[in-house]
């Protein structure tokens, strides 16, 4: 199958085509039609999904199954998957059958929701293949609509406020990745990323404005993609959207977007940032190492003081965002391994922590923690699941949550010992406020009125997150699973890397010498 | 055979946890019991049949990533066997009496059936104690030494309708992770500069780490003492030592049995463990184990004073081991490894039986745990009364002077107290142990008295129903009481006995010795000729480090000496360290000295307990401030809530509040307030409908679009 990657992508778009086109009305009949087609499309997607891992070969380091076609305005459609890709489109078409299966509750324009997810799933997949800048953005951008969408639609309370804020930030950062990408239009003459990651952007130092910049064109650039990526991310400061989006969107929508959607950020930099100007990403490695260091202390100490669960946990993401952007820029093997790692690991486990939450939320209808306490005395079987995803979150070794914390902090260790102090002092924060939630919401006699009767979870719920306990443990005690694939492609990258950063060196020096 | 005594506890574990329901509740129990009586037995066969080579048993694949490669495996030496006969016994007798203990718990209701859950806690935490001892290397030790810390939290946590037991399993795993902090940065400092995690491969290295400066935050430092340094804040995290201990006490909210297995007897003495297994590092930093010696020797002191006061019986004890933790890391620091060992298991059986008995008496008692309200226990729980006894003459270190006939304590104690007179520089730890030992008699015979001797004292109708406990709950105790007599006497010679039946028993070589003579920084020009089993790329790794840092670091760099062969046995002394045979030589005083502290103790205590019992009153209210201050433990929980709880919420409010609320958001809203305007504006002139019907259009739009392209081949 020549375009196994195009089926894959646009399976959930014909779904939801389907849907749009064919399915009419509003009653339960509609209903559950709308939600058995969402839940089939996902599945058989995650299906044949499988059959791009089977034909992946890890050893090869370029990229693979490669489809490309002209496309409108000499636009490319040109779509691939490399060692690095490869396990976010797998990551993707696993969380979202799970997805759909955790948004049986829903009640209102059911049509329209699972739309909205297909689409997404469709768009978010996209982003991990496309192999031409210009798609890339338009996958890129498309997949704020929807998501846009979730939360203003089927949110919260504030939902109009938090899509906003949600879409306003996005979108701002975003801009100034579009001027980026004109300019390495010009530059380069061509939007093909494989083209691109070898083409040699200047970094000779130049002078915008009266500022000296080190790395020239590279570090603007940079620091453009950045923008975008970094609120994808989100990394402090730019951070403060997160917990407002997840606490407004709906349960499934908060474990789309923290186990999917802010993996773009970091697929970003891995895919533009570090490869593409290796100079510029030198220039700015110190700072972003900070932020991500700041990140994972200071959104820890918040998250310690919250008093929503939702907000807690999407604190939490940030802190453990901020691992990836470190391991990403100590641009070492283990840094990089572990930020991918942490990438997929983080999908599993937050994704499962919203779940959580959403499980407890579709009885109560409140986040608030105060509103709970001794969950245990008549949920065992959450209050199981939740310990687990809980110890996960703090980075429990034997859960996947440790290998990338660990990989990451061997990584920055290499290059920044102060960075890495204060990152491993995360460990401590994580298990503080984890470990407070849990006591505050499952622990504890029931002495609620409120809770008398609160049922456990059911066997729909359970089969939900049976998945995901089994890739957390799996991953933890056989990481290899994941190292295997990224592996080669990773080394790769930073040999590259390594390469391009030495060759600079040379350049400047004999640039030196020549003015002497 | 280890891969059974291993994961034995494992299955027994996840049967009991997940299928209790299809087993019945006493087959969960039978069978997880069944299985540690298991490794137990096998445990001791491999003791006795320890190989003198050591031996790896690699399992599976773990974490690769470049350089570094770990793997899930089991290295088998002396350390290995004996933490394998301590965990596994104790873990098979506290299972054991937990049939009994955990019958009926009044906070439970009838419905609720927590025994299967015990028990599968208790099994789960044997393995992850197993995986902790039987590691080859540090990454597979820190999974252990988490996992621990988990079973830990889970168990103290067990009565989880009480909220002062919710508080303190959280306290126990935070309090851990600021150890477990120190301890991660230890291993990742170690990859950089062994490029390895495995033990050999960092032994081999340690000569050379002790001549390599690693530049950590500001300044350059010695790699073997920074690394030996953050390793140790790990131990300190585990074994409850002074800074990092107040987690240890409030543990004593699990239920008794967990107090002995966990919190006394196997896993508190991890970081005992862990330095111990370090030794061919720790050897190399003189500064790090002089920091290991000072602090063991000031907590063993320091816990032994809170426990002079404490009225609850748990919570004695519980000090009662934070001081004796105390006095094996005073061990480990001065050199003496052996002998932290041999403290670690002697201790194993008497601080067990101790525990398992305080849990007797307070199942007979209903539950009861102040000791003002015990009294006059002796006739109403006669073996419980004699064991504890036993237990108590051990610890307190009870034996005939000038001869190796004695409890255990008084070997194991009196050994490490001699060490610590042989130690460098090591007066100041010296008379803390000496003073410590007095104090520790004191508390152990308090104990006693306040609880056995008297009158009953408390609640008439508990006394009334006081009752000893049934035989599963005996028989354990009686197990240990022979382990509290014993243990001492029978291995005396094999931890600190003269050096060949030291070296062989720890499966050192003989002629180590011989062929590794002068000082330490002779030692490692001479590790140069054993180099053909070095595979470490000293000289590659210091060009990759300069590449990736710039110079923000001094690697080990090229003109070091070349890495040796890991050296054999499972601990190892530098050729320079005579202590032990100081120690063995230590005048006839420092010798006696231990024996007249527990002397003097005992009859203090007696004349405060049993003679003149008003007198305890009486000196607390003269000295009501010092009181006061051992009563509150030193203020350290009032101490730490003040500076770092209060001021961690302070902080993570203001930067919720003000950081997000005010700074960013403030900025981001007031930029938007200048934008939004002028695009609305724009906007509507074309808004007519609900925004999501516009949003849809365009991605259906767009979704056609590439689609129909896909399938097309576009312009093609």
């Amino acid at each position: 199958m020549s375009n196994l990657l195009s089926i894959v992508t646009f399976m959930p778009a014909i779904a939801a085509l389907i849907l749009a086109v064919f399915l009419r009305g509003e009653d339960g009949a509609a209903q559950r039609n709308a939600k058995w087609v969402a839940l089939i499309a996902t599945t058989l997607t995650f299906v044949v999904s499988l059959f791009i891992l089977a034909g992946f070969d890890p050893s090869n380091t370029g990229f693979q199954m490669v489809e490309e076609r002209d496309w409108l305005l000499g636009l490319k459609y040109k779509m691939g998957v490399d060692g690095i890709s490869v396990l976010f489109v797998l990551l993707t078409t696993f969380m979202m059958p799970l997805t759909i299966w955790a948004s049986w509750g829903v009640k209102t324009r059911v049509k329209e929701y699972m739309i909205a997810f297909l689409l997404l799933e469709t768009l978010m997949l996209g982003v991990f293949m496309a192999l031409d800048m210009v798609l890339f953005y338009l996958f890129f951008e498309a997949g704020l609509i929807p998501m846009f969408l979730i939360i203003g639609i089927w949110g919260g309370a504030n939902r109009i406020y938090a899509s906003f804020k949600f879409f306003l930030y996005t979108f701002l950062g975003s801009v100034l990745m579009l001027v980026a990408m004109v300019v390495m239009y010009t530059e380069a003459g061509t939007a093909d990323i494989p083209t691109l990651l070898t083409f040699d952007f200047a970094s000779t130092p130049m002078t915008v404005l009266g500022l000296n910049i080190m790395g020239g064109m590279q570090t603007l650039l940079f620091i453009a993609f950045f923008a975008s990526f970094a609120v994808k991310m989100p990394m402090w400061p730019v951070h403060t959207w997160l917990p407002d989006a997840h606490v407004q969107a709906p349960t499934a929508g908060s474990v789309v977007l923290a186990a999917i959607l802010l993996k773009m950020g970091g697929y970003g930099f891995l895919r533009f940032s570090l490869p593409m100007f290796p100079v510029g990403a030198d220039v700015m490695a110190p700072l972003v190492l900070w932020m991500s260091a700041i990140a994972i202390v200071y959104t820890s100490l918040v998250a310690l003081v919250q008093e929503d669960m939702k907000k807690l946990i999407a604190y939490s993401s940030v802190a453990h965002m901020g691992y990836v952007t470190m391991g990403i820029f100590a641009a070492n093997q283990q840094g990089v391994d572990g930020a991918i790692f942490q990438m997929l690991s983080h999908g599993f486990i937050s994704g499962a922590l919203f779940l959580c939450v959403g499980v407890i939320y579709d009885r109560m209808h409140t986040r608030d923690i105060a509103a709970y306490g001794g969950l245990v005395n008549r949920m065992p079987a959450y209050a199981l699941i939740f310990m687990f995803f809980t110890m996960a979150n703090v980075g429990l070794p034997g859960t996947s949550g440790f290998i990338g914390e660990f990989l990451t902090l061997v990584g920055i260790f290499q290059v920044n010992t102060w960075v890495a102090v204060v990152a491993t002092s995360g460990v401590i924060f994580s298990a503080a406020y984890a470990l407070f939630l849990y006591r505050r919401v499952v622990m504890g006699d029931l002495i609620k009125e409120s809770l008398r009767s609160i049922k456990d979870m059911n066997t729909r719920e359970k089969w939900i997150f049976a998945p995901l306990v089994a890739m957390t443990l799996l991953l933890g005690v056989y990481p290899s699973l994941v190292t295997d694939i990224i592996g080669p492609s990773v080394e790769l990258l930073v040999d590259n890397h390594e390469t391009a950063l030495a060759a600079a060196d040379r350049l400047g020096d004999t640039a030196m010498a020549a003015s002497h | 055979m280890v891969s059974i005594i291993l994961f034995a506890p494992l299955i027994g574990a996840v049967i009991a946890g997940f299928g209790w329901r299809l087993i019945t509740v006493k087959g969960a129990q039978y069978l997880t019991t069944g299985l540690l009586f298991l490794a137990c037995l096998l445990s001791w066969i491999v003791f006795f049949n320890t190989p003198e080579q050591t031996q790896y048993i690699p399992l599976m694949r773990w974490i690769e990533s470049g350089a570094l490669s770990i793997e899930w495996g089991i290295r088998l030496d002396r350390l290995t066997s004996i933490m394998l006969v301590v965990v596994t016994t104790v873990s098979a007798l506290v299972h054991l009496y937990s049939f009994g203990y955990m019958a009926h718990d009044e906070n439970f209701k009838e419905t609720e059936e927590y025994r299967p859950r015990f028990f599968a806690y208790l099994s789960f935490f044997t393995f992850t104690m197993l995986m902790l001892v039987t590691s080859d290397n540090l990454v597979q030790m820190f999974f252990g030494w988490e996992g621990v810390g988990l079973a830990s939290y889970l168990l103290i946590g067990f009565y989880y309708k009480k909220p002062s037991a919710g508080a303190a399993a959280m306290k126990a795993f935070v309090v851990n992770r600021v150890g477990d902090f120190g301890f991660a940065l230890g291993i990742v400092a170690l990859f950089f500069l062994t490029d390895s995690v495995s033990f050999d491969v960092i032994f081999a290295q340690a000569p050379v780490l002790a001549q390599t400066s690693l530049h950590f935050l500001w300044r350059d430092w010695n790699a073997a003492e920074l690394i030996a340094f953050l390793l140790f804040i790990g131990a300190m995290g585990k074994s409850a030592q002074l800074f990092l201990h107040t987690w240890l006490p409030d543990a004593m909210e699990g239920p008794t049995p967990v107090s002995a297995l966990i919190h006394a007897a196997t896993m508190v003495t991890a970081g005992v463990f862990l330095v111990c297994r370090m030794s061919p590092l720790m050897e190399y930093a003189p500064h790090a184990t002089a920091f290991i010696t000072f602090l063991g020797a000031t907590t063993a002191f320091f816990a032994a004073t809170v426990g002079l006061v404490q009225t609850d019986i748990k919570r004695v004890i519980a000090y009662s081991t934070c001081s004796q933790l105390g006095y094996m890391f005073v061990a480990a620091g001065v050199g003496v490894y052996s002998a932290a060992m041999f403290h670690l298991l002697t201790h194993a059986f008497f601080k067990a039986l101790l525990f398992l008995c305080a849990g007797s008496v307070i199942h007979g008692m209903h539950h009861e745990q102040d000791m003002r309200n015990y009294g006059g226990l002796r006739k109403k729980l006669p073996y419980t009364f004699w064991a504890m006894i036993l237990g108590t003459l051990a610890i307190t270190g009870v034996g005939i002077p000038f001869t190796h006939i004695g409890f255990a304590g008084y070997l194991s104690k009196d050994a490490i107290i001699e060490s610590a007179w042989g130690g460098v520089g090591a007066g100041y730890a010296f008379w803390m142990l000496v003073i410590a030992a007095a104090f520790t008699s004191f508390y152990s015979w308090r104990l006693i008295f306040l609880t056995f001797f008297g009158e009953a004292r408390g609640d008439k109708h508990t006394h009334e129903h006081a009752h000893e406990s049934p035989k599963v709950m005996l028989i354990p105790l009686g197990v240990l009481s022979l382990g509290a007599i014993f243990s001492g006497m029978l291995w005396y010679n094999s931890f600190f006995g003269d050096h060949d039946s030291v070296n062989r028993f720890f499966g050192i070589p003989a002629h180590a010795e011989a062929t590794e003579g002068g000082d330490a920084h002779g030692e490692v020009a001479d590790a140069g000729h054993g180099a053909e089993g070095s595979v470490l790329a000293t000289t590659d790794h210091a060009a990759e480090g300069e590449n990736a840092a710039e110079g923000d670091h001094a690697a080990a760099a090229g003109h070091m000496a070349e890495a040796g062969v890991a050296p054999e046995g499972a601990i190892f002394m530098a050729p320079d360290n005579h202590v032990m045979e100081e120690a063995h030589h230590a005048p006839t005083w420092v010798k006696l000295s231990p024996f007249f502290a527990m002397l003097g103790g005992l009859i203090v205590a007696w004349l405060f307990y049993i003679k003149f019992t008003w007198l305890p009153a009486r000196f607390a209210e003269t000295n009501r401030p010092l009181y006061l201050f051992l009563l509150n433990k030193w203020y350290f929980d009032e101490i730490y809530d003040a500076v770092f709880v209060k001021n961690a919420s302070r902080l993570g409010r203001l930067f919720w509040k003000g950081g997000d609320g005010k700074i960013v958001d403030g900025s981001i809203n007031g930029l938007a307030m200048g934008i939004i305007p002028y695009f609305t504006r724009l906007a509507g002139r074309w808004q007519s409908g609900y925004i999501f019907t516009y949003a849809f259009a365009m991605v259906i739009g767009i979704a056609v679009f590439v689609t129909w392209m896909t399938l097309t081949g576009g312009a093609e």
